[in-house]
């Protein structure tokens, strides 16, 4: 793990804990809740920002709107039973959620895997990084450009590409959201018949989309100027607070857990990580919309070279109680679209876990918030909020 | 007096209907942008969408919050529409048809536009809601932004310079630019045609672009400046994207129109759409001839001359609409005070020089 510091600009940091009895500014200092309910925090995130004027002096978010006790749902549940349940963590990229939690147990069970399930696996985890991107880059022009407005516009172009591979996806596993496509031992579900056809062109028809959200967006001044110099991240403030992922990728850090621990099947296809040095706003954007070009190139690129075989690594799963892995513990992190999702588990011995941590990127990735919006105004809270690309069902859990 | 009252009401009723089918086209347009089909259930290819969208806000609750400023809080949607319609008063659709032929009209069409900041700011203070008074402030900055430096620099400065130079020329007191004080940031722009004609009535500056002479091709260059800071400014003005900061629903939630409800949040949004399309209007009476076009001169003809370039002008405001992302509001300011005032007042002085030198110059 190589993590290769490229230019740490440390500016004057804003100070999270600041008094604000001690602060002196030009008027009265209003608080202003924003959210839980709010069109553009995301779901439900609550900031609780100390506004002089328009420019907020002080942020606090407030996290645990959206806990439904998802960790200890998963000691209930044997092992089997809780692909569905993570699933509905970070709702816009199921793939990889079963991904980290159920390669957990296959460490843990120590069973090898199929080198036909590794690259099912694979290319089901960047389809579904295409696809969380394309969301992400539809409601972060919604927080810029408003519903009725540019905004929507781009959101409707995203979003019209992201049905396209949810419809491979509905094909594969017969879901178009929560797939349970993930289980211990392989997948659960074979290619179908003339899906990699499908799949070639899905990614071509995304591809040549790609320009034309660049030429309405990054090549709009409007935009540029939104973004360019707003809410920057310094690589030392970043890996201090444990931001992973395209939030990293952005100050410079060149750290994929695709190369540097290769899990299914990234040792045998060259990952080309997307890097930019500002760590602001616009080069979140710019790292984003390279991954998904990277992303789409590595499917079409695996789907040609998907080898025969069989998609199950041990006996088939035909009860809940079928995993018993022995006692122990095991942790897998692996990339997700957001970031380094980690899934950690202890066993006892039984069917059922007897602990389940996940490790979600996006709760690190809020963590910046208190460092970031201070000095800023509220257009820009949005903006730098939707840029992190943050899933509370992720945060929360 | 009649007359005009009649003529008013009939213009206004029209103009009421038009906008509601406005909104449905914008629907429609913003749909075909999207790649989507718009409204299409209610009625034929949902025309009648406007009809059910007027009808369910009628019928919503209307809710008052216990905390808001009764009076303020109700008057102003009410002045929101009302600010919006007043420009209509001067417009000349056609040939003689004019409510009021003020000689003072640019002046009081300008007049008009800076009171739109005066409901906004009702809303944002009698809301009692902390989005809402975030707007009503950002309202008040950008209308500051693109209204007084332009007014006191262009009208007291280069007006006074010119008008010293064609005494005589213009058919209002300069004693009267107290007044002015009141005009919004579309002063400047408004100025050219009014420098190019002479007058600052819409009639006679509709009349001075006759025969194809519109000002923003001819002359070539400062007129088409002038509109295009003119449009800029009517976006601003009608609080439309990219500069729809006060209500910047992802922002401010719904900004000014947070706590309203059924036909109260109607209003606003009509009185946004009636602006903007007036604004429209009120770029091709100043810039592009008016109801000028080939044909003889019969009013009907004119009318619909009139009515195909203000929904033309009206299509390319929609377009940028659902093409660009919002600015931020102190990129506005920035956009304002330092590249739309100096290079709005360059386009007078040099429209002003032209006219000069139309009228003979130093000779």
């Amino acid at each position: 793990m190589s993590a290769l510091v490229q230019t740490p600009v440390i500016g004057v940091r804003a100070d999270p804990y600041l008094d604000i009895e001690t602060y002196e500014g030009q008027g009265d200092v209003m608080v202003l809740n924003m959210g839980p309910q709010h069109p553009s925090t995301h779901g439900v995130l609550r900031l609780k920002l100390w506004l002089d004027g328009e420019v907020v002096v002080k942020a606090v978010p407030y996290l645990g709107y959206l806990h439904r006790g998802v960790e200890k749902l998963l000691e209930k549940l044997t092992y089997v039973q809780s692909t569905p349940i993570v699933d509905k963590n970070d709702y816009v990229s199921s793939m990889t959620n079963e991904l980290a939690l159920v390669m957990a147990f296959e460490k843990l069970e120590g069973c090898e895997i199929p080198r036909r399930a590794r690259y099912i696996r694979t290319i089901c985890a960047e389809m579904q990084r295409v696809a969380s991107h394309l969301l992400w880059l539809g409601t972060f022009s919604l927080d810029m450009g408003g519903a009725l407005g540019g905004g929507t516009t781009a959101f409707m172009y995203c979003l019209r590409e992201r049905e396209l591979i949810l419809d491979l996806f509905e094909e594969l596993s017969g879901a178009r959201f929560h797939y349970h496509m993930m289980q211990v031992g392989g997948v659960r579900h074979d290619l179908p018949q003339g899906w990699d056809a499908r799949l070639k062109s899905v990614a071509a028809a995304i591809g040549a989309r790609i320009p034309e959200y660049e030429s309405m967006l990054s090549e709009n001044p409007i935009f540029r100027a939104r973004t360019r110099g707003v809410g920057r991240i310094d690589a030392l403030l970043a890996q201090e607070l444990g931001i992973s992922g395209p939030n990293l990728r952005a100050c410079g850090v060149d750290f994929d857990l695709r190369k540097a621990q290769p899990y299914a099947a990234y040792d045998e296809i060259e990952v080309r990580t997307a890097l930019a040095y500002e760590g602001d706003v616009y080069a979140r954007y710019q790292v984003r919309l390279a991954e998904m070009r990277e992303s789409l190139r590595i499917a079409t690129a695996l789907i040609d070279g998907v080898p025969a075989g069989p998609i199950m690594g041990r006996k088939p799963i035909e009860t809940v109680n079928a995993v018993k892995p022995p006692a122990g513990e095991a942790y897998v992190a692996i990339d997700s679209p957001r970031g380094e999702l980690g899934g950690w588990v202890v066993s006892d011995g039984s069917t059922k876990p007897y602990r389940c941590k996940l490790r979600p990127p996006s709760y690190h990735a809020l963590s910046a918030l208190p460092y970031l919006l201070p000095g800023t105004t509220i257009p820009d809270v949005v903006v730098i909020l939707g840029s992190l690309d943050p899933i509370m069902g992720e945060a929360d859990r | 007096m009649l007359h005009a009252l009649i003529l008013g009401i009939v213009i206004a009723s029209a103009l009421l209907g038009v906008t509601s089918y406005y909104i449905w086209f914008e629907r429609k347009f913003a749909g075909r942008m999207q790649s989507r089909v718009g409204p299409e259930h209610v009625g034929w290819k949902g025309l009648l969408q406007p009809i059910a969208d007027a009808f369910k806000l009628l019928i919503k609750e209307d809710i008052t919050p216990r905390t808001a400023d009764r009076v303020l809080f109700n008057l102003a949607p009410l002045l929101a529409v009302f600010v919006a319609l007043l420009t209509l008063a001067v417009l000349p659709l056609a040939s003689g048809l004019v409510i009021a032929d003020l000689d003072v009209g640019v002046l009081f069409v300008l007049a008009a536009g800076a009171m739109t900041v005066v409901p906004t700011w009702m809303a944002g203070w009698g809301s009692n809601n902390k989005y809402a008074l975030l707007g009503g402030m950002r309202a008040i900055a950008q209308s500051v932004a693109y209204g007084v430096p332009l007014v006191l620099a262009a009208l007291e400065g280069i007006a006074i310079a010119f008008f010293a130079l064609r005494p005589g020329s213009f058919p209002y007191q300069l004693q009267d630019h107290v007044f002015i004080l009141l005009t919004a940031g579309v002063v400047v722009m408004a100025l050219v045609p009014v420098i190019l004609s002479g007058s600052m009535n819409l009639s006679k500056i509709v009349a001075a672009q006759a025969g194809g002479h519109w000002f923003a091709f001819w002359p070539p260059g400062p007129g088409l400046a002038g509109g295009l800071i003119f449009v800029l400014a009517t976006l601003a003005e009608g609080n439309r994207i990219p500069f729809d900061i006060p209500e910047a629903e992802s922002e401010l939630v719904s900004g000014i129109s947070t706590e309203y409800t059924g036909m109260k949040f109607g209003m606003f949004y009509l009185g946004e759409y009636v602006h903007s399309l007036i604004g429209s209007a009120l770029f091709v009476t100043l810039f592009l001839g008016g109801y000028d076009g080939p044909g003889p001169n019969v009013m009907a003809l004119q009318l619909c001359w009139f009515l195909l370039k203000t929904a033309l002008v009206s299509v390319v405001l929609l377009w940028a609409r659902w093409t660009y992302v919002r600015v931020r509001s102190d990129q506005l300011m920035t956009l304002c005070w330092k590249y739309l005032l100096p290079s709005g007042l360059a386009v007078v002085v040099v429209s002003a020089l032209w006219a000069w030198w139309r009228e003979g110059g130093l000779s």
